[in-house]
């Protein structure tokens, strides 16, 4: 298998997601298929190739500069689980400072 | 029946005609497809995730009835942002979220007297070929109501086949227009990339997304393009300079060349494809067009190349979901990493889990280059594949799915066979091309076959004169099982 249940348990935690230990190695299945498949890539010339990372290629992109235009925090915070005072509210991340 | 009650079998452009000359009320036209087809075919089919009958109301009222497509109702994908309905994506994590404004593509909509009537269900975040992957539960196709309707747009396409709607949006990332119009038997149209606004489209792969257009006639999906097509700075991605001029999508196809890569489908295709493709290509022929046999061969390295590519983009793009700035959140986390990882456990579905882990992979450390940069290497070999092609003809024509309508559960415990079904879509996504899914009749069981014509970037005329040359000479607009033709309306052309 291209992985197995350990490595799929790294790439998880990577990814912020939580896999049941019974199905790891279900997953550790389908992931090693498709990876195996990729590996045709492996058989393909690509002398002389560029990777492509954006298509069409060579296209110019707007200005990376503000428009002018603006959402309100308001309207930027309804959609959020938990607000207060204006701002998302989230489990505290820093502890013991300037106790 | 009145005239108004059997508005929803109009083509948007009749509808749009009647709507500017007042001989049919907006009102009417949106309440049309729900009075009529939705009571019969929804249940089943299931194609809407969001609508609501006074929404419904009070956006055909305010339409503009001067526009290029007054009064016509259209199905939105649920994963472009709406302000009247809610934006979730088919996903739980996205449950109840109210976008805070509208993409470029609905806002110019609505600008064009077009009604959106509801959001459309879809596989989560986009990911799939089935329309099996929705947190609303799947979508089913309406020629068949045991087999899928293709994905990931799947409420989109089947809302316009079974006539809730004479127009719908969708995206195309791999495929996720046209073979869900394939499967439908309906019209599905993946513009040249930049060409159709992605601002207010959740992002899934960026280098590939594209918002896509399904209709029952050639002519509308012109209609809907020309009025959608066009450069806006709000999307970084968006081509600069006018799209193209689909408006001669009714001008023949006299000299056209068209490639006819057989070598496609030697194998592995249906056999009722194979026949489609012939019809196609001979009323191409009949119609004054050129045949140009040759060899093209993307194939297996374009599915692997475009799994690495899309899951990758989709891990980045997908690492916003945590719980803090929209939709759901967990309960009960005890810190900041332990809420991400319980809201993204809980509000990702299966197929979304699987291809952040895929992606995710691909990016990690020692693994780049192995996977994410030869994909990228790959997709620029297959751009020249493309290119050579086209120094050979003006479009190619080959299967839009390598099978007809497949079973539902058939394949949604073995993601790489149903990744294969992109295998003769994924092409125009790699390479930015534009793409259009072609109804070429029934099969003998009576499912829709489709089939595909590519073009160069910016080839949308070409195609639709193409698919207006095998629309004539066939019979395309068909609805399932049930269903009369199509109606002119009274007065109209």
């Amino acid at each position: 298998m291209a992985i197995d249940d350990a490595e799929v348990r790294r790439i998880a935690a990577l990814a912020r997601l939580e896999i049941a230990d019974e199905d790891l190695h279900h997953v550790a299945v389908q992931l090693s298929a498709v990876l195996e498949f990729a590996a045709t890539l492996n058989a393909l010339d690509l002398e002389g190739c560029e990777p492509t990372t954006f298509a069409p290629a060579g296209e110019p992109l707007r200005a990376d500069a503000p428009d002018g235009r603006t959402l309100g925090a308001e309207d930027v915070l309804a959609g959020a689980p938990e607000v207060r005072d204006g701002c998302f509210v989230v489990p505290i991340i820093v502890e013991n400072v300037n106790p | 029946m009145s005239a108004a009650a059997d508005a929803w079998r109009l083509s948007a452009a009749s509808v749009a005609e009647a709507v500017r000359s007042r001989a049919l009320d907006p009102v009417d036209a949106a309440a049309s497809g729900w009075d009529g087809p939705a009571r019969r075919w929804e249940r089943d089919v299931h194609a809407v995730a969001h609508s609501d009958p006074a929404a419904r109301h009070s956006a055909a009222r305010d339409a503009r009835t001067d526009g290029p497509l007054a009064g016509v109702p259209v199905l939105v994908k649920d994963n472009l942002c709406t302000t009247d309905y809610p934006t979730t994506c088919g996903s739980r994590i996205l449950a109840g979220w109210h976008a805070p404004y509208e993409a470029t593509v609905v806002r110019r909509l609505r600008e064009a007297g077009g009604v959106v009537v509801g959001k459309a269900n879809m596989d989560e975040f986009a990911m799939g070929s089935s329309t099996e992957f929705s947190c609303y539960g799947p979508t089913r196709n309406p020629w068949d109501l045991d087999r899928v309707p293709g994905g990931s747009s799947g409420g989109s396409a089947a809302a316009v086949a079974y006539g809730l709607v004479p127009l719908a949006l969708g995206s195309d990332t791999g495929g996720s227009v046209r073979q869900p119009a394939a499967f439908c038997g309906v019209y599905g149209l993946k513009p040249t990339y930049g060409r159709l606004s992605r601002y207010g489209l959740v992002a899934f792969g960026s280098s590939l997304d594209q918002v896509g257009l399904f209709a029952r006639h050639a002519g509308d999906v012109a209609m809907l393009y020309a009025a959608l097509a066009g450069p806006d700075p709000f999307d970084a991605t968006s081509r600069p300079g006018p799209a193209p001029d689909v408006s001669p999508w009714d001008a023949g196809v006299a000299g056209l060349r068209f490639g006819w890569p057989a070598n496609l489908w030697e194998k592995g295709v249906d056999a009722p494809i194979v026949a489609g493709l012939e019809r196609s290509a001979a009323a191409l022929e009949r119609a004054g067009a050129t045949r140009v046999p040759l060899e093209f061969r993307p194939g297996d390295a374009g599915v692997a190349a475009y799994y690495l590519v899309a899951t990758a983009e989709a891990s980045s793009n997908l690492a916003r979901f945590d719980g803090v700035r929209y939709g759901r959140r967990a309960a009960g986390a005890t810190d900041v990493f332990d809420l991400y990882t319980r809201t993204r456990s809980e509000g990702f579905g299966p197929e979304v889990r699987r291809r952040i882990l895929l992606g995710t992979y691909a990016l990690s450390s020692g693994y780049y280059d192995a996977y994410y940069l030869k994909a990228q290497r790959a997709r620029t070999r297959i751009r020249r594949e493309f290119a050579a092609a086209f120094g050979r003809c003006d479009l190619l024509l080959l299967p839009t799915a390598p099978t007809l309508p497949f079973r539902l559960g058939e394949k949604v415990d073995d993601p790489l066979a149903m990744y294969l079904s992109d295998v003769f879509t994924i092409g125009a996504n790699l390479a930015g091309l534009p793409g259009l899914s072609v109804p070429a009749g029934l099969s003998p069981e009576g499912l829709p076959v489709g089939v595909q014509l590519l073009a160069p970037e910016d080839g949308e005329p070409a195609l639709l004169r193409a698919a207006r040359a095998i629309e004539v000479d066939g019979d395309a607009a068909r609805l399932p099982r049930g269903h009369e033709r199509e109606v002119a309306w009274p007065g109209s052309r």
